[in-house]
């Protein structure tokens, strides 16, 4: 780890200031990501601003029914949270179902967002590349891909996007806001993701010294009969090999609004917006939902090591439908022996 | 590398920059407060470890997989490996060493004595942190709430059924 110099922000303007005027500065939220890749030496900044001092850790319910996230909220207390459990019950699964929970006290909701990949080849510092040393070339491509995407790839990167929770934003419409030297932005959880194409190094649209302020997340009522299904290789503190964020709603066998996003699969957390559009309408049955699911996955481009993914990720989707269908509504997959967030 | 020094803002404001060299950093570890002189790369498990010697919380990893760090910040349960030492300024540390009172072992340390939960030893401080941690979460209702709820902390002896046994003898004689 290279040495570097340290800034405690005592006001969110201030740290905007300070980082976005200086490109080798860095914001330190929780670090959880940040130091290891610092002593890793992939991250290289010279100096930190550590912005854990700043008032923006709320979690409050709008009296539309939506509810308001700090960017520096902690993981464990979003998920504990009376209002997200009630309302947004897939969030809360989503983020018990991440980390361990020694991580989760530590990372912050925009941290969350921000965090790197997992693909080995970015994270040992040398091999080719393109996301962490541009044109450099993939090493995943034609390296060990078991773990990566099969949707959203493009030929220069196939990583895949390892958050949890944003899985659950995104299919519920979240709105990301942020603080930038050029004043306050809002964006679209879904354009707030960038796919890879010929510039996987850039992962969102933000400008450097942009800061998440918070998290939206609109009111959805068809959220409190919703759940995330998180499937791995094993039962806890492991990231997905395939997820499913979903929410339904029903009426006289037919379904009559869906929410639906896949992890674990992608490039980035993955609204599965054909697969909605299938099921809208459609009676709840299992030939409908596998229907859907082979609609989404359509487009797949498996390596021969993740081709199992295409199938694990329409299996999953079913699985998670049919348990909002049968009223069985915690995500973490059968005969995991995790603990059930209710 | 630019010359470290103190950052004045547009708004006015002044941020210290301290480092990239030693800095003087105040901890409050255990009830007690320290002064160091760190750099402000150095993770609050070397500085532990390395400054001022308490070496209960263990380096298994350096990357946050194992929990052999595991310490209470502001009576969280946090990985010391991947935390920087000088962002624990004005927060509150406890470490294993802060567990006995008077001379007395912390009873989740007795009981991990008594049902044997450990064999080499080395993941033991992080367990009964987080174990310790566990009950006054309320995390510890059955044996799959406490295998979830422990799983980022790994025991490379496997001795868990006996971890989870002394955990349900402190959740149930508390």
């Amino acid at each position: 780890m290279r040495p570097i110099t340290y800034v405690r922000a005592t006001d969110t303007a201030t740290a905007v200031t300070a980082v976005s005027s200086d490109p080798t500065s860095d914001f330190l939220a929780g670090g959880t990501t940040e130091v290891d890749l610092l002593r890793q030496n992939v991250m290289n900044p010279r100096r930190l601003v550590d912005i854990n001092d700043l008032p923006l850790t709320g979690i409050v319910g709008t009296p539309e029914g939506g509810v308001r996230i700090g960017a520096l909220a902690r993981m464990s207390d979003v998920a504990a949270a009376p209002v997200v459990r009630e309302r947004f019950p897939l969030i809360a699964q989503a983020l018990e179902l991440g980390a361990s929970p020694q991580l989760r006290n530590m990372a912050s909701m925009g941290g969350n967002l921000l965090q790197r990949v997992r693909c080995s080849y970015f994270r040992d510092a040398e091999s080719p590349c393109n996301k962490r040393e541009p044109g450099t070339g993939c090493s995943a491509v034609e390296g060990f891909s078991r773990g990566h995407a099969v949707l959203g790839t493009s030929e220069h990167c196939i990583a895949t996007h390892p958050s949890d929770v944003a899985v659950a934003l995104v299919a519920l419409d979240a709105r990301v806001h942020t603080l930038g030297p050029k004043g306050e932005r809002s964006y679209a959880i879904d354009d707030f993701f960038l796919l890879p194409g010929d510039a996987p190094h850039r992962e969102h649209p933000m400008e450097h010294g942009e800061l998440i302020t918070e998290i939206e997340v609109p009111a959805t009522p068809i959220a409190r009969h919703s759940l995330y299904l998180k499937v791995r290789d094993r039962a806890s503190y492991e990231f997905a090999l395939v997820s499913v964020a979903a929410a339904l709603s029903v009426m006289d066998g037919v379904i009559a609004d869906v929410r639906m996003a896949l992890g674990g699969v992608a490039t980035k957390p993955w609204r599965a917006r054909r697969a909605e559009d299938f099921l809208i309408g459609a009676a709840t049955q299992r030939n409908d939902f596998a229907m859907a699911a082979r609609v989404e996955m359509a487009d797949a481009r498996p390596t021969a090591m993740n081709a199992f993914k295409v199938e694990l990720a329409q299996r999953a989707v079913v699985r998670a439908l049919d348990m909002l269908c049968d009223g069985n509504e915690t995500g973490a997959a059968p005969g995991s022996g995790s603990g059930s967030p209710t | 590398m630019s010359a470290p020094g103190p950052t004045v803002t547009q708004r006015g404001a002044v941020l210290a920059e301290r480092g990239p060299g030693p800095v003087r950093v105040r901890l409050s570890v255990n009830g007690a407060e320290h002064t160091l002189d760190i750099e402000p790369r150095v993770s609050l498990l070397d500085a532990l470890r390395e400054r001022l010697d308490l070496t209960g919380a263990k380096k298994g990893c350096d990357q946050g997989t194992c929990g052999a760090c595991t310490v209470w910040v502001d009576g969280r349960r946090a990985l010391a490996c991947l935390t920087l030492a000088i962002s624990c300024e004005g927060r509150e540390v406890t470490t294993v060493e802060g567990l006995a009172e008077e001379g007395e072992l912390h009873e989740m340390q007795r009981a991990f004595i008594a049902e044997d939960a450990f064999q080499c030893g080395y993941c033991t401080p992080g367990q009964i942190m987080s174990a310790v941690a566990l009950i006054e979460e309320g995390h510890a209702g059955d044996d799959a709430e406490i295998k979830e709820w422990m799983s980022g902390n790994i025991c490379r002896c496997a001795a868990y059924p006996n971890i989870r046994a002394a955990i349900r003898a402190v959740r149930d004689h508390t």
